[in-house]
């Protein structure tokens, strides 16, 4: 374990051992208080804890990586992660998980305004609630709340798919409620366990996606997506 | 951007530290508000009968003159403001500095509050108006990133919103001259073309109509057009609002002996027992205040 306290070492420093050629394959982060971009930019298969709460854009663009926070996380955690995991064990703030490609990323609190803002392909998964605005022209990928959702779920989706199990305060524009297929209660039961999610049945769930009213959208083109 | 930041005190010990706590939180804000950078105290209280001025004044200004002509007591000097404590009511000795020291700008006037602000980044600011050696109940901060108007120590931040009152801002308003034209007919003053100034200006004229400040704060998400996250003091406390979208970021936090806000987090882990604090982020569009008598 590589053990790394922020009150000691700069963050910069930090950041570059982690984007070095052959990095340590566990880290563990001391003393964060809120400092922006923390672990952001790793491409290596390594494990990173953070004891404390970040500022803006930890693990952002996330590749391959492991990275937990032990507390908060501020303003888009894991936007544009293409691959790998970040877990928040507290609350994040908004646009988590924003235009992420591809990875995992779970929040064990609720998350604020606008998470999963445009997502491309991630799969984002709260255990708590979500703020107004969320999965805002999400294109690709899955979002599970396992609260409630604030106003304008989904405005503008495009072929991302959203699992809600409380209420959603309102739909945003070409946002509509789905029917739950077996197929739909297999990959949510998947992510559920990927997630470490306890007590939530699939059933409990309804599914929201886009009635492909509002983009340009062509149904010949359907399975490209 | 701009960074804000607000401070309430519940123990003697953070009163004690208020102005050097504060001076931590704003250096963290520097990035986000490099132009500027101001600040709201409330502390030691005018006796019933006196009031307390802020006032701004030009290189070399004559205070102990001022002071000896107003019948003041010994001004404090404060980098390029003097505080006075003067023996008349604070709409009177405001008015009386307008008329007789147009080369003077009133920025508070009150029982307990303190604003000093000027252009310039942060850390001069901190550093050239002594704010570790500031006592107080609470206190707001302000670091400026310029979008609407000029940088000028006029057009910093906060914004004195009436006797006792005060406001930060951390956003932009694109409704501000229309507005700032219908509260001119209604009789509000306005120093600068500031959007902000405009908030603060709205909050004077709802209040004076019979607004409590709650409902006053609640008439911006109507009357604003814009985005924002307020944070407004009192002599008994703070407020803050964000606008309905929440494009603007705001973390609060608590503990047994201080409630605090923030632009950002890393300005709130400066403050003693951050790590054991309960931290949430503000909903959009609902407001959130603290008085003394609540909390004691």
């Amino acid at each position: 374990m590589t053990e790394v306290d922020l009150a000691v070492t700069s963050l910069r420093d930090l950041n570059a051992a982690l984007h070095g050629p052959d990095p340590a394959p566990r880290w563990r982060v001391a003393n964060p208080r809120g400092a922006h971009a923390l672990a952001a930019g790793i491409d290596a298969p390594v494990e990173v804890e953070v004891d404390g709460h970040v500022g803006y854009y930890c693990a952002g663009m996330n590749k391959q990586a492991t990275v937990r926070v032990h507390g908060n996380a501020g303003t888009g955690v894991a936007e544009n992660m293409m691959s790998g995991t970040v877990v928040v064990e507290g609350n994040a703030s908004q646009s988590a998980g924003a235009t992420a490609h591809g990875g995992l990323l779970v929040i064990h609190g609720d998350a604020s305004a606008r998470c999963g803002i445009s997502m491309k392909g991630a799969d984002i998964v709260v255990h708590g609630s979500v703020g107004h605005m969320s999965a805002f022209m999400a294109q690709k990928g899955r979002l599970v709340v396992c609260g409630d959702a604030g106003d304008a779920l989904g405005d503008s989706i495009y072929e991302a798919r959203l699992y809600v199990r409380g209420e959603a305060a309102g739909l945003g524009a070409d946002c509509v409620e789905k029917e739950m297929r077996d197929e739909h209660r297999d990959e949510l039961r998947e992510l559920l366990e990927r997630a470490g999610v306890e007590g939530a049945e699939p059933s409990q769930f309804r599914r929201y996606g886009s009635a492909r009213r509002l983009y340009n959208f062509h149904v010949d083109h359907a399975g490209e997506y | 951007m701009c960074g804000i930041a607000g401070l309430f005190s519940k123990s003697l010990e953070v009163s004690d530290g208020l102005g050097g706590h504060l001076g931590e939180m704003l250096l963290q804000l520097s990035d986000r508000g490099p132009d500027s950078a101001g600040v709201a105290f409330y502390r030691d209280p005018a006796p019933a009968g006196s009031s307390k001025l802020s006032l701004f004044g030009p290189p070399g200004c004559a205070w102990d003159a001022l002071a000896r002509e107003v019948g003041a007591g010994e001004p404090e000097l404060r980098g390029s403001h003097a505080v006075l404590v003067v023996d008349m009511q604070a709409e009177a000795a405001e008015a009386w500095v307008r008329e007789r020291h147009p080369e003077l700008r009133v920025m508070s006037a009150g029982q307990a509050i303190e604003i000093y602000k000027e252009a310039g980044p942060p850390r001069e600011f901190v550093e050239r108006f002594g704010l570790r050696e500031l006592q107080g109940s609470h206190a707001l901060g302000h670091t400026r990133m310029a979008t609407e108007s000029r940088v000028t120590t006029e057009h910093s931040h906060p914004f004195s919103t009436g006797l006792d009152l005060c406001l930060v801002h951390n956003g932009s308003l694109s409704n501000h001259n229309r507005l700032r034209r219908r509260l001119r007919r209604e009789g509000i003053e306005f120093q600068t073309d500031n959007d902000s100034e405009v908030a603060a200006g709205y909050l004077t004229w709802r209040m004076r109509e019979g607004a409590s400040l709650e409902r006053a704060l609640e008439g911006c998400l109507e009357d604003l057009d814009g985005f924002y996250t307020f944070a407004v003091g009192t002599a008994e406390g703070f407020a803050v609002l964000r606008d309905p979208i929440a494009c603007k970021p705001a973390v609060m936090a608590e503990t047994d002996d201080w409630v605090a806000m923030a632009s950002e987090y890393r300005a709130i882990a400066v403050l003693p027992g951050a790590e054991e604090a309960t931290v949430w982020e503000p909903e959009p569009g609902r407001v959130y205040s603290w008085e003394r008598a609540r909390v004691a």
